[in-house]
């Protein structure tokens, strides 16, 4: 019986994986990349096996980001690891600590004889994804920042001017009052990623520390500090605004009851990544949609800062023959040509991650055809970069996510004041921070 | 332990028999547990590339974590709850269709086939009608006033979970009592009836204690199915959420373990939950042996 | 019945009318948005009556999946699932026959512990040794594999006490008469054993059969190539996709699609099916 189902299997196996024709070397990419975007990123990969005939690109969608970090932390551990995994900003200092798992980017294109040039890419990005010797580990892919969308529609059922969105908090409270009071629509505003936008790019672009050590780019002793006077009083406030209707929560991680909410004109405004853009034009077949930069407290900081990467870059993982390899470079010199780049850039709403991407698009005149494009450009390079805007590198920030998501919702509920959550996220934090220390030391 | 009076006599084939539900078992069962118990010594990094021996601070650490101690509360509840609700509609129903003649077999296959619905798609259901933004149990609820958001409200979730849990597990309870009340004897019940008693008061006084074997065997099986079954539910609904007010044991070792990486604590609370089986089916199997001596 | 009172009958019917009502509308409401585009739930609420988009919607699901959601064709999930739940069943119904049989005709030293090491498994489910499962089968080479996902979960104790339970009940009469005929174990084990417990390998063949088929964290766990995805395991993928709006009509109709199978086995082996829940929990 044991016997027999083995053999049973193997050669279900074999049949399965037994592809007619030549010998290509797959690929696996695993990615988190759903719906618009994954279609999107089907057609990189489409374009890459069609442009050459000895590597297959075979992506997989593998869930969430943390999903597909953890999925391929296990994979690794069973060896069963794609060559290629996306992997979030914030699993970056994570990936970085596990030295013997990665491939560096930087050393795999030189072994490959690829080009490599870390200056083509936007200064932000290299930036943020730097080890402390300078180099890069990870291909950047898919960068993005968080920006506002508003529904002009409403906008101007409100009685307000669909082309002049919130530029601070307060103008963002006295309008969404507005559209409620005149029934314009039932809630003001909702926001995606609560601890990436509504606390980490919050944090950024008042200049605020989230930890010490320059946010962790110093090293593995860093503290969480972001229950500050500025990140209280913008989560006091959110709750209150809650509690008022004029702000309604979208869930925890990414937040995935905000987009519809915005999508069925329930709520006026709605504060995400810029690459939720592709969705959201899709979505909005009943209303013009307006971007605006995210708002800031004026009576806080006079300039705000820039605001703060998301999204995720590609990493090698050890374990592959050096022909998987070859196709990787090979790939990742195809993925970061200015041509798919643009075309990433432009379709998803992502940032264009290299300076001839960029200058492509304007080429193109892309921008002036699209307004509103280039918005999460801008906000993201605007100002002088200090030490608290140029990025965050901890370890375990999934894990100290959970934390920030599962504090607010206690604020949401009451439980907690604003200041009793954010200092217990602080201090739950600071334990995962510590394990994560000892673990890696 | 029981055997035949007559018995074959060879030496090796009963190993043979054996050897595959064994094998299995020491491979996939014995193994991995011993494994479990071994990390949970142990701290290790995520990659697996460090582990270092830690004594009992995975243990000490998990005791003293607000979460975890929320987490028992919480399973303590759920388990209840979901207990107390399905078994006493199962047994509602049970006693409905007892009386009915006619239909009863219609009815019973109406009710009994949620026993077949994954419990994660039992998730989905529920949540697609509990959805805060188009769902149209909090659509009806908002004519009733009440604002239905499971996302934010820690006691709407766990009412949500409950619910869908115990929604599947009627059907099971449904035929145990109906079994259950099939070998009361008509007899006593006619008697009581002759004495003037009334369907209800007969019903508390004579057939529910005839049916505390029943209950006190569905009682067990539901404490388990709740703690241990409903993972696929919470992952579906709530995972765990808002702010861990549905975080329930077994769901937390998946998320410690899995998600956050943190193998040394999920491997320690493995152990615990271990004992914890252990404990029940110990209770268990001394009221099935008892009744197996009848 | 006792005595006929109306009004008790009345209520009778109304309790269960009331319950099944309770019990199906949640999978009428799947249903019913399985009918629908996926446009009709933005504008907030969820239709109650059939919608005409039903062929388009499970023709899709079950030839074509989203790929993008990370979910292959339903017809490869079910045809997976069909065959996981089926080897599961037959396994464990084969090793439990085989294990049974050795501990209830044979003595033999240390028969006392393999009972007892069978009678374990009750009390490890896989969910409290998740991660060191996922080791062992990973280390075998078993992910992403048939073996994987069916073999660690084919150990019974429940099967294995069934089957002790009905063979202690075997006449003894029928042995010996075996053996006086000169048959040998296997011989007696294949033709009169085996024929006898017919009704109790059906029963429990369907129990199983739902067992198999409902498994969501297993297939979870040691699946990674989505040509070995399960229709349980695959919805859940379906129905999490963030940052947009679920489909909700294609989610829902591969829910039905995921159901109808397991619940067809109950509703038309009604008997068999509630002769193995019984047993099972004798």
């Amino acid at each position: 019986m044991f016997k027999n189902a083995l053999f049973l299997s193997a050669g279900l196996a074999a049949m399965m994986t037994a592809t007619p024709g030549f010998a290509q070397t797959e690929i696996a990419w695993w990615h988190a990349m759903d719906a618009e975007l994954g279609q999107r990123l089907e057609a990189i990969a489409l374009g890459f096996n069609d442009s050459q005939d000895d590597f297959v690109v075979v992506p997989s969608y593998k869930g969430t980001y943390p999903e597909t970090l953890t999925a391929a932390i296990a994979a690794f551990r069973a060896n069963e690891q794609p060559a290629i995994v996306q992997v979030f900003e914030v699993g970056t200092g994570t990936m970085m600590a596990a030295e013997g798992a990665v491939n560096p980017v930087y050393k795999l294109m030189a072994d490959n004889g690829e080009p490599w040039d870390p200056s083509a890419f936007l200064a932000p990005v290299t930036g943020y994804y730097s080890d402390t010797d300078g180099n890069i580990l990870s291909m950047p892919f898919n960068s993005s920042t968080p920006i506002m969308y508003y529904n002009k529609d409403v906008f101007e059922a409100a009685g307000l001017d669909p082309e002049m969105p919130p530029k601070t908090w307060a103008e963002l409270e006295t309008m969404s009052r507005q559209i409620m009071e005149s029934g314009a629509a039932p809630c003001g505003f909702t926001s995606g990623w609560i601890s990436w936008v509504q606390l980490e790019n919050l944090s950024a672009i008042h200049d605020q520390p989230y930890g010490t050590m320059e946010n962790g780019f110093g090293g593995l002793g860093t503290e969480f500090t972001f229950n500050g006077p500025v990140q209280v009083k913008h989560w006091e406030n959110l709750k209150n605004w809650a509690d008022e209707g004029l702000f309604e929560y979208g869930g925890p991680v990414g937040g995935g009851d905000a987009p519809p909410k915005f999508y069925s004109q329930e709520c006026a405004i709605y504060m995400n990544s810029s690459a939720s853009r592709a969705g959201v034009i899709n979505n909005s077949g009943d209303f013009e949609v307006g971007f605006a930069p995210l708002p800031y407290y004026d009576d806080e900081i006079d300039e705000p800062k820039n605001s703060i990467i998301g999204g995720a870059t590609l990493w090698a993982l050890n374990g592959k023959d050096p022909a998987v390899y070859e196709g990787v470079a090979q790939f990742f010199t195809y993925l970061s040509s200015p041509e798919v780049q643009a075309e990433w850039h432009q379709a998803t709403g992502y940032l264009p991650i290299t300076n001839a991407a960029y200058e492509l698009g304007k080429e193109q005149s892309y921008y002036e055809a699209n307004p509103g494009s280039e918005i999460a450009i801008n906000q993201i390079t605007r100002g002088t970069p200090s030490a608290n805007s140029k990025g965050l590198r901890f370890g375990n920030l999934t894990q100290a996510r959970t934390v920030v998501d599962e504090e607010f919702e206690a604020l949401l509920s009451g439980s907690k004041t604003a200041q009793e959550a954010l200092d217990a996220a602080v201090e739950r934090g600071n334990q995962i921070l510590r394990d994560f220390e000892a673990a890696n030391s | 332990m029981q055997t035949k009076r007559t018995i074959f006599p060879n030496k090796l084939l009963p190993y043979a028999l054996l050897a595959p539900q064994l094998a299995v078992t020491l491979i996939f069962f014995i193994w991995p547990a011993a494994q479990a118990v071994k990390s949970s010594f142990e701290r290790e990094d995520p990659f697996g590339f460090r582990t270092t021996f830690i004594w009992f601070e995975n243990y000490t650490r998990l005791f003293s974590e607000p979460g975890y101690l929320n987490s028992l509360t919480k399973t303590a509840i759920f388990a209840v709850s979901v207990t107390l609700l399905s078994m006493s509609l199962a047994l509602l129903l049970a006693v409905a269709v007892n009386r009915v003649l006619k239909s009863n077999r219609t009815y019973t296959t109406l009710l009994v086939w949620p026993y077949a619905v994954a419990p994660v798609v039992v998730g989905i259901l529920w949540w697609f009608m509990f959805n805060p933004t188009i769902g149209i149990a909090p659509y009806m609820l908002r004519g009733l006033g009440i604002d239905w958001n499971h996302r934010v409200d820690g006691n709407q979730a766990m009412i949500l979970v409950v619910i869908a849990a115990s929604w599947k597990q009627i059907s099971y309870n449904f035929l145990f009592f109906v079994a259950g009340l099939q070998s009361v004897p008509q007899s006593l019940n006619e008697a009581a009836a002759i004495d003037g008693a009334g369907p209800f008061k007969r019903f508390w006084t004579i057939v529910f204690p005839l049916l505390s074997p029943t209950t006190f065997f569905l009682l067990i099986v539901n404490i388990n199915y709740a703690m241990f079954d409903t993972f696929g539910l919470i992952d579906a609904t709530t995972n765990g959420g808002p702010n861990q007010a549905t975080n329930i044991l077994v769901y937390k070792v998946y998320a410690d373990g899995f998600l956050g990486l943190n193998i040394g604590s999920s491997a320690a609370q493995s152990v615990v939950l271990m004992l914890i089986v252990i404990a029940l089916t110990a209770i268990q199997f001394r009221y099935i042996e008892r009744r197996v001596q009848y | 019945m006792v005595e006929n009172r109306p009004w008790l009958s009345f209520l009778t019917h109304l309790v269960l009318i009331v319950g099944v009502v309770v019990v199906v509308f949640p999978v009428y409401l799947a249903f019913i948005a399985s009918t629908h585009g996926s446009g009709d739930f933005m504008r907030g609420l969820v239709p109650l009556l059939p919608g005409p988009h039903m062929l388009e919607n499970y023709g899709r699901m079950l030839t074509q999946g989203i790929s993008t959601a990370g979910a292959p064709p339903v017809s490869i999930m079910l045809m997976n699932s069909t065959i996981i739940a089926i080897v599961i069943a037959v396994g464990k119904i084969a090793i439990s026959l085989l294990s049974a049989y050795a501990i209830v005709f044979f003595k033999f030293p240390f028969r006392l512990l393999a009972f007892w090491i069978i009678f374990i498994t009750l009390m490890l489910p896989v969910e409290v040794r998740i991660i060191p499962t996922f080791a062992v089968v990973a280390n075998l080479g078993l992910l992403n594999s048939y073996v994987g996902l069916t073999l660690p979960l084919i150990a019974s104790a429940t099967a294995t006490f069934l089957f002790r339970q009905f063979f202690l009940t075997v006449p003894d009469e029928l042995m010996e008469a075996a053996r006086v005929d000169g048959a040998g174990p296997m011989k007696f084990f294949r033709d009169i054993l085996l024929p006898l417990s017919r009704t109790n390998i059906a029963a429990l063949f369907v129990i199983l059969f739902i067992y198999g088929w409902v498994q969501y964290l297993w297939p979870l766990l040691v699946t990674t190539d989505s040509r070995y995805y399960t229709v349980v395991m695959g919805i859940k993928r379906l129905a999490a996709t963030a940052d947009s709006e679920p489909l909700w009509n294609l989610v829902m109709a591969s829910v039905i699609l995921a159901m109808l199978p397991p619940v067809l086995v109950v509703i038309f082996m009604q008997r068999l099916f509630v002769k193995g829940l019984v047993d099972t929990e004798k």
